[in-house]
């Protein structure tokens, strides 16, 4: 009996494997709960709230995808991962989508099979060091110790900014943003270096905010992003259509106030069509028409995602710099919805 | 009557195979074979159906490609331009090096609390009870953790001990000075020791990319000489004894020989310490951010080498009690009767009779200190794991490979020790002829 059992469960197993990477959009609707990987704790970010709700601008991105495939944004589930488990829980199916601060590269987009379909934000890697110290420059750090998340493309890109100034650092590695601050805080690091909105994120949630600096080298490209398995393209345009429904919609001034009214009111063809009021778009994806619209509902455009998290009213502080839409300067453009 | 005959033959069917003891054994071991050999082969093809479906495929190649990373405690060069191949060795010795201490530290603290829990002292003997009893206990992964978080909570800052402007102005001294002679300093960092530098070494050259320096071996053949003369010399004094009843002085031989040649080709080679100290600017205004020169030991290291030997000391501790409550009281009473005091008899008759109950258990000791040592990825302490098994595997994405090359080296180490032991073993069980 207990044998039939065991192989029994082996046997679903392997099925149950196998199908993991068939169709996800199925497999959430079927679950009814998107299991979306994020950051064990990043201020700003996705870090759990008092209540321990994740709250955040990757946590919103989550939510708006909820809310878009199961039409509520309550129904996701946050498993916490470090820059070292993300990929493997990714690959291996414990996450539908991972949108934990991760940077778009050439391997990981080919070697490693994974699609990053959009950069929800466009980063760059810095330093932070106590001011006591008097370095003004990333140069100075020579004979350092520096405090690095393993498993990241900071990591490489540290060796690489180093080497190629000809100068030395003791790396220690940590294996989160918490660990990081806490190692740095306690002095075990001269300096912590990870992607800047990062630094500026921990450096809010430091006790002394004024008086440590953030560095002005940025001594890398980070392009973040959410990321899907590859080879299902149908669930990577979902997540990419989702995101760039939050930037037509800051686009189109479209926020969560005036949701409804525009709904009612407009007579744009586009607006018409990205809210469901017209032709049937969410239905190419297997969605609700009005997929867009409830992604919007949950926490209003990119725009007003971005001030309410990370932006220069909170604690973190960070411009739009990059991050603006293509209308005002910046890198954050969406195709056309037709 | 017949007697009982032989078994029939020739008219073999094939029910006999199950209803025939003596088939019936041989066909359930087939089946039972097959079996495991089609779940085998299940798993396999599993595993490639799931490798196809997710498009990828198992490949060692990342092993000669650019590591990338850099690596804080190493034992052979590396720098970031260095191969995946070549980190998993750095960190295959570094955990060869930190099972090896702990081995031996687990060793000799295992030994001595045995033997004093065994103690007539009422309070040695409480003593080693309570600290094997609260040691054991506790999970290894804190005991880890706490170390390690004494020495980064507790230990000062190295800027802690610069020298600034305002000190020299003053005339003060910085807040935490050097202990031992000025000569080690310990930081929340790590333990800045004082390393041994050669102005005039000779050199080195490269077996299998790994650096074998001359000068090391050139001292080790020395002291072996000096420890082989000395061997003559005491062997020649015992045939004098022998033939004479008169044995001659030696000390002064043996101590001329030990000591004379290696100083004299330590001076050769010009041996001196190198004192860490932070770098000095004008005034005698210290810069820079940590100690320069001599060694670097980070506290990933010591913390988990004293968590793993105070740990598994315990075992260790338990097992030797277990050794010498096996042999019997008749033999401490029979070395008594001939006038042998207790320490030449715990050390010339119970050690070594107890050691074939102590040996296995230690072996298992031995294997379990060198797996736990994984542990060390708590802190951050770059070993196999932390490397083939961490950081490469996280920048390469070769999970698969990565973990089952892992696993193969495990093995490979934990069957070394094994056997190694078990010839030890061999070497101290009771003969029986």
């Amino acid at each position: 009996m207990k044998k039939s059992v065991f192989l029994g469960t082996l046997v679903a197993t392997t099925v149950l494997s196998g199908a993991v990477f068939a169709a996800t959009l199925d497999d959430v609707k079927a679950r009814g709960e998107l299991l979306c990987g994020a950051n064990t704790g990043l201020t700003g970010f996705a870090a759990p709230d008092a209540n321990g709700e994740y709250q955040g601008f990757d946590a919103a991105l989550c939510k708006a995808v909820a809310a878009a495939v199961l039409g509520d944004p309550t129904k996701v589930k946050f498993v916490p991962l470090t820059g070292e488990t993300r990929f493997t829980a990714l690959s291996s199916g414990e996450v539908d989508l991972l949108v934990r601060n991760s940077t778009w590269t050439y391997s990981r987009d080919s070697d490693l099979k994974f699609d990053f379909v959009a950069v929800n934000y466009y980063d760059g890697q810095g330093f932070m060091v106590k001011k006591e110290l008097g370095v003004a420059s990333a140069k100075e750090l020579d004979g350092a110790t520096v405090c690095i998340q393993t498993g990241t493309t900071t990591e490489l890109n540290l060796a690489d900014f180093f080497k190629s100034n000809n100068i030395t650092y003791t790396p220690v590695t940590v294996v989160d943003d918490t660990e990081a601050a806490n190692q740095y805080i306690a002095g075990a690091c001269d300096a912590y270096t990870t992607d800047a909105s990062g630094l500026a994120a921990t450096r809010a949630t430091l006790a002394d905010a004024e008086n440590h600096i953030i560095l002005p080298e940025i001594i890398s490209k980070e392009p973040l992003g959410p990321v899907v398995r590859h080879g299902d393209n149908n669930w990577g345009d979902i997540v990419r259509w989702t995101y760039y429904s939050l930037l037509i919609a800051e686009e189109k001034g479209i926020t969560k106030a005036n949701l409804e009214e525009v709904a009612a009111s407009t007579t744009d063809p586009e607006t018409r069509r990205l809210l469901g009021l017209e032709g049937e778009m969410g239905v190419m994806m297997g969605l609700d028409n009005n997929w867009a619209k409830n992604a919007i509902a949950v926490s209003g455009n990119y725009g007003e995602i971005f001030e309410a998290n990370l932006g220069t009213s909170t604690p973190i502080g960070l411009a739009r710099g990059l991050n603006a839409l293509w209308t005002q300067g910046g890198l954050q453009y969406a195709p056309p919805v037709r | 009557m017949a007697m009982v005959s032989d078994a029939p033959k020739g008219n073999f069917r094939l029910s006999m195979l199950i209803y025939d003891t003596r088939y019936r054994s041989i066909t359930i071991q087939v089946i039972v074979l097959g079996l495991f050999i089609a779940f085998v082969a299940w798993l396999l093809m599993n595993l490639q159906a799931n490798l196809a479906a997710k498009d990828k495929d198992i490949s060692y190649n990342f092993l000669f490609n650019r590591a990338g990373y850099d690596i804080d405690q190493q034992l052979i060069p590396y720098t970031n331009d260095s191969t995946h191949g070549r980190a998993l060795f750095v960190g295959l010795f570094n955990t060869l090096a930190v099972s090896i201490a702990a081995c031996f530290a687990a060793t000799l603290i295992g030994v001595t609390a045995g033997v004093l829990r065994l103690s007539k002292n009422w309070i040695v003997g409480r003593l080693m009870t309570v600290y094997v009893e609260v040691f054991r206990n506790v999970p290894l992964l804190l005991w880890i953790l706490l170390a390690f978080s004494i020495f980064a909570q507790v230990m000062p800052e190295p800027k802690d001990f610069k020298v600034t402007q305002e000190m020299v102005d003053q005339g003060l001294e910085p807040p935490v000075q050097k202990i031992f002679f000025d000569s080690i300093a310990i930081t929340n960092r790590g333990t800045n020791v004082p390393a041994p530098v050669l102005d005039r070494p000779l050199g080195s050259f490269l077996v299998l990319d790994v650096p074998i320096n001359l000068s090391v071996l050139a001292a080790i053949a020395v002291i072996l000489g000096s420890f082989w003369v000395n061997s003559r010399i005491r062997a020649s004094a015992k045939a004098i004894q022998e033939d004479t009843g008169f044995r001659p002085v030696t000390w002064w031989k043996s101590l001329l020989v030990l000591i004379v040649p290696i100083t004299a080709l330590l001076l050769a080679l010009g041996f001196h310490w190198e004192i860490p100290a932070f770098a000095v600017g004008e005034n005698g205004v210290s810069k820079g951010f940590n100690f320069v020169g001599g060694i670097s030991l980070a506290h990933s290291f010591t913390a988990l080498f004293l968590a793993l030997s105070i740990y598994h000391g315990t075992y260790i501790a338990e097992a030797v009690r277990a050794g010498i409550l096996a042999i019997s009281r008749g033999q401490t009473e029979a070395a008594y009767a001939l006038g042998m005091r207790p320490n030449r008899t715990m050390n010339l008759i119970i050690l070594p009779q107890a050691l074939r109950v102590i040996v296995p258990p230690l072996i298992s000791q031995y294997l379990n200190i060198t797996k736990n040592s994984t542990l060390g990825m708590a802190i951050s302490y770059l070993d196999l794991k932390g490397t083939l098994g961490g950081i490469t595997l996280n920048q390469t994405g070769r999970e698969l490979e990565c973990m089952l090359l892992m696993m193969l080296i495990y093995l490979f180490l934990s069957l070394t020790i094994s056997v190694g032991m078990n010839i030890f073993n061999n070497s101290v069980k009771l003969k029986e002829r």
